[in-house]
C-alpha cells in the first residue's frame, strides 16, 4: 500500500489500475461480499414473486387481493418504509463525519420508522387472520404470506441489526470495524426498500386495480 | 484515500476531497427522496384512476416500479458508471440476469403446463390450479 502512495505522489495523472493498486482496503472487501449477499438475497425474493405471480388467481373461492388489501394502510406503510430509507442514508453521512449525537437521532428515526411499518403490518396479518383469510385458506394466500412475510421479517432482523449497531457505537464509539457494520447496515435497508417497492407493486396496486 | 481512486464500496459516495465537482451527499439523498415520493404517489394515483386505459395499468405500474428501483440504487446505494464501481455493476447486473430469468421462467413454464393440463375443456381457469 505504500508503494501504491509514493506512486500516486510521484504522478498525480497516471493512476494506477486496480490490479497494480494491490489488494483492495478491508472497507471495500466487506461491503463488496455484503453486496454479494443482498444479491442472492433479491434472488430468493425473486423466487418468492415468481410463485406469487403464478398463484396470485388461485384462490380456491377463498378472498381475493382487492377484497383483503387496504391501499390506505399500504401507503402509510410504503411511506415509512421510504423516509426511514432516507433517515438511514443522513444517519451514513453522520458516520462518515463521526457525529454521535445525529448518528443516534438519524437510527432512532429510522427505528421508529420500522417499528410502525411492521406494526401496521401485522395489524394487517391479525385482521385477515381474523376473517379466516389464513395462509391455510388458498394457494394464493399461501404464497402472500410468503412474500410480504419474507419481507416483515427482514425488516424485523433489521431493526435487532440496528440497536445492536447503537450498542456498538456507544461502546466501541467510530471504531473502523463498526463503520464497516453500519456501511452494510444501510446497504441492507435501502435494499429492503427496494423489496419493497416490488412488493407494493405487485401484490398491492396490481391486485386492487380493476 | 487513495485506495477510493480505484475501486469503490458499495453505498460509497467520493468525498468532496477528492471529487470538488461532486454535489453534496446530502442534496444527493434528498433529491433521491423527492424522486421517490414522486413515482410513488403517481404509481398509488395510476392505480386508482380510471383515466388510463384498464389494461395498461398493470404496465404502467412495472414502469414506475422499475424507474423507482433505478432512483433508489442511484441516488441512496450511490451505484455509478464510473470505473471504480465496475465491480458493484457486474454484480448488480449478473443479479438482475439472475432475477429475470427466475421470474419470466418461472411464469413462462408454469403458464405453458397449465395450458397443457390434460382437463375438461370445460372447466375455467380458477379450477386448474386449485392446491
Amino acid at each position: 500500500m505504500n508503494v501504491a502512495v509514493a506512486i500516486d505522489q510521484i504522478s498525480e495523472d497516471a493512476l494506477p489500475s486496480a490490479s497494480e493498486a494491490g489488494p483492495a482496503p478491508k472497507r471495500i472487501v466487506v461491503t463488496y461480499g455484503f453486496w454479494i449477499f443482498l444479491l442472492s438475497d433479491i434472488v430468493m425474493f425473486a423466487a418468492l414473486f415468481a410463485s406469487y405471480a403464478v398463484l396470485v388467481r388461485s384462490t380456491a373461492g377463498g378472498p381475493t387481493g382487492a377484497q383483503l388489501f387496504n391501499q390506505g394502510t399500504v401507503a402509510i406503510e410504503t411511506a415509512c418504509l421510504l423516509v426511514s430509507s432516507y433517515t438511514c442514508g443522513l444517519m451514513s453521512l453522520a458516520v462518515n463525519s463521526r457525529r454521535r449525537l445525529a448518528t443516534y437521532l438519524g437510527a432512532l428515526i429510522t427505528f421508529a420508522l420500522g417499528a410502525t411499518f411492521l406494526s401496521l403490518e401485522l395489524r394487517e396479518f391479525s385482521n385477515m387472520i381474523a376473517i379466516g383469510a389464513t395462509p391455510q385458506r388458498s394457494a394464493f394466500l399461501s404464497a402472500f404470506f410468503t412474500l410480504v412475510g419474507c419481507h416483515g421479517l427482514h425488516v424485523a432482523l433489521g431493526l435487532i441489526w440496528l440497536a445492536v449497531m447503537m450498542v456498538q457505537v456507544a461502546v466501541f464509539g467510530f471504531a473502523t470495524r463498526v463503520q464497516h457494520r453500519l456501511l452494510c447496515f444501510s446497504l441492507f435497508w435501502h435494499a429492503l426498500d427496494i423489496v419493497w417497492v416490488g412488493v407494493f407493486t405487485v401484490v398491492y396496486l396490481m391486485g386492487v386495480s380493476p | 484515500m487513495t485506495e477510493a481512486r480505484h475501486e469503490r464500496a458499495p453505498g460509497d459516495r467520493p468525498s468532496r476531497e477528492m471529487d470538488a465537482s461532486a454535489p453534496s451527499e446530502f442534496l444527493v439523498y434528498t433529491i433521491g427522496l423527492f424522486v421517490a415520493v414522486l413515482l410513488t404517489a403517481t404509481s398509488f394515483w395510476a392505480a386508482n384512476t380510471s383515466l388510463i386505459w384498464p389494461g395498461g395499468v398493470a404496465l404502467g405500474l412495472a414502469v414506475l416500479a422499475i424507474a423507482q428501483m433505478g432512483i433508489h440504487l442511484v441516488f441512496f446505494l450511490h451505484i455509478t458508471s464510473g470505473p471504480e464501481s465496475t465491480n458493484n455493476v457486474l454484480a448488480l447486473a449478473f443479479g438482475v440476469l439472475i432475477v429475470f430469468v427466475v421470474v419470466a421462467g418461472t411464469m413462462w413454464i408454469v403458464a405453458d403446463m397449465n395450458g397443457n393440463m390434460m382437463m375438461p375443456s370445460g372447466a375455467p381457469m380458477s379450477m386448474r390450479m386449485q392446491h
